[in-house]
């Protein structure tokens, strides 16, 4: 299958986002693929947008059985999360659990005035009732299949597509 | 050899001991302890990982820091917490330890912490519990005290991050010290290219410098340049023995006083496990003074204990 550009698909998620950004509107990265876009788009909006990070290592619904992940990262969330609208940001949305896991962290930060769910690619496969309000691209693929956003040296995105295990 | 703290693919299934512990999961519990102290920032300071799960701290010996250290970190991570002072209880009507085990095993227990007078007694069982049952070491006897070792590794870690480059030096009763034996292990796995130990030569094991330490006895020379400083207690038993003479002596000898820390490097850093004897291993002015990080060391112990918990509890053989 022929994935779309990267690179292009960056571009359609930051001109669907200006238009939501407020005064008190932080943009919220899921590590790994969900921070780089959000320092990707930061200084592309054209005004100061809080920024923010969330490692949902330490929310996961499969710790049961699949144990901790190795590589987690510390969460931050440096600004008042009370009465924010807050954007999160993913790179491939797939089965909403892992947006279930980072809304359940903001939450033990504080009372968001708003969540909502801005994504790169929506992959399709959910398993929960969770709707990304921004999407740059649709790209459906198989459960057979793995979609990974990954980033070069010099900052630009490009789509990797592998088997799952 | 199998090491009894890992699963059949080289997971931490236990924590007995840092000897033996691969550099790749001292450094995994280091990063994920790092996670963790974002954690007790936030206003709700608890992570449902461990939502439940049953956490026993039994402790066949007093502890109140460790215990209660292993406690908060238990309910952060969500876990019920029993806590058991086996002193007061069955032990001492007669009961066996793996007996107490099986007791708090068939009340659905997931997870043991144990301190215990006697090395090897969290050996003992982690050999004799179910797979899915997980056993940290809160101290047992001389031989280890895996989670102070690896949390004031952790606390070096964040204040000397380049850990290829530093000069450590424990001072005092190297001899009855479990945590000096747990950082040894870990210090020279993470690469700490140099790590002196200053004693006398009554407070120290024999054989010591096979562990890969520089010995010395005068402390002054021993303190000359190092980056970090760290004072073991001298437990106050010792002193009716023949190994001292005197507290006053000792102090004399081995207390670290502001006179003697401007020997190490201006910005090295004093730690000591607690409970402080303040006038016997260390001066008040450097316990309380701008060097010390002994009450950041406090803190960064239960981030370091959640890691610990939460990676064992993942890893079921």
């Amino acid at each position: 299958m022929i994935l779309p550009d990267a690179e292009a698909t960056f571009e359609v998620l930051l001109q669907k986002l200006k238009p939501l950004i407020t005064d008190n509107t932080a943009l919220v990265g899921i590590h790994s693929g969900g921070v780089w876009l959000v320092d990707r788009l930061l200084p592309l909006l054209g005004r100061p947008v809080a920024r923010g990070t969330l490692d949902i290592s330490f929310y996961r619904d499969d710790f049961d059985q699949r144990g901790l992940r190795a590589e987690n990262k510390p969460s931050q969330i440096p600004f008042d999360v009370q009465d924010q609208h807050i954007i999160l940001v993913d790179d491939v949305f797939h089965t909403g659990r892992t947006i279930r896991a980072a809304m359940n962290e903001l939450f033990d930060y504080g009372r968001p005035a708003s969540i909502s769910l801005a994504v790169l690619v929506d992959r399709g496969g959910r398993e929960l009732p969770i709707v990304p309000q921004i999407v740059a691209a649709e790209i459906p693929l198989p459960v057979s299949q793995n979609l990974q956003l990954l980033q070069s040296e010099d900052g630009r995105f490009h789509f990797e597509l592998k088997d799952s295990l | 050899m199998l090491n009894p703290q890992l699963t059949p693919d080289g997971k931490l299934r236990h924590l007995l001991s840092t000897e033996g512990l691969p550099r790749a999961i001292l450094n995994q519990i280091l990063d994920t302890a790092e996670s963790f102290v974002g954690v007790a920032e936030r206003e709700v300071k608890k992570v449902p990982l461990l939502r439940g799960k049953t956490v026993c701290n039994i402790f066949f010996e007093n502890s109140t820091r460790t215990r209660t250290t292993f406690e908060i970190a238990a309910k952060r991570l969500s876990a019920d917490v029993i806590n058991l002072n086996v002193n007061t209880s069955s032990q001492s009507k007669g009961e066996t330890i793996l007996d107490t085990i099986d007791n708090l095993t068939a009340m659905h227990a997931d997870m043991f912490v144990i301190r215990h007078a006697q090395s090897g007694a969290a050996h003992l069982i982690a050999q004799h519990v179910a797979p899915h049952i997980h056993v940290i070491n809160a101290g047992d006897g001389r031989h280890a005290h895996p989670t102070q070792g690896l949390l004031d590794v952790f606390t070096i870690r964040r204040y000397k991050p380049d850990m290829h480059n530093l000069r450590v030096a424990l001072v005092g009763d190297v001899l009855h010290s479990r945590v000096a034996r747990s950082e040894i292990h870990a210090l020279t796995t993470l690469g700490v290219p140099e790590v002196r130990v200053i004693a006398p030569k009554t407070l120290l094991p024999q054989h010591v410098e096979k562990l890969g330490v520089q010995v010395y006895h005068d402390m002054r020379e021993g303190l000359k340049d190092v980056d970090v400083i760290m004072m073991l207690r001298l437990q106050n038993e010792r002193m009716s023995g023949a190994l001292l003479p005197s507290a006053q002596e000792y102090f004399k000898c081995y207390g670290l006083t502001p006179e003697k820390l401007a020997l190490a490097k201006p910005d090295a850093i004093v730690m000591h496990p607690g409970p402080m004897n303040r006038g016997v291993e260390i001066d008040s002015a450097v316990a309380d003074g701008k060097q010390s990080v002994i009450l950041p060391q406090v803190t960064y112990g239960i981030a370091v204990r959640m890691a610990v918990m939460s990676m064992l509890a993942g890893n079921s053989a």
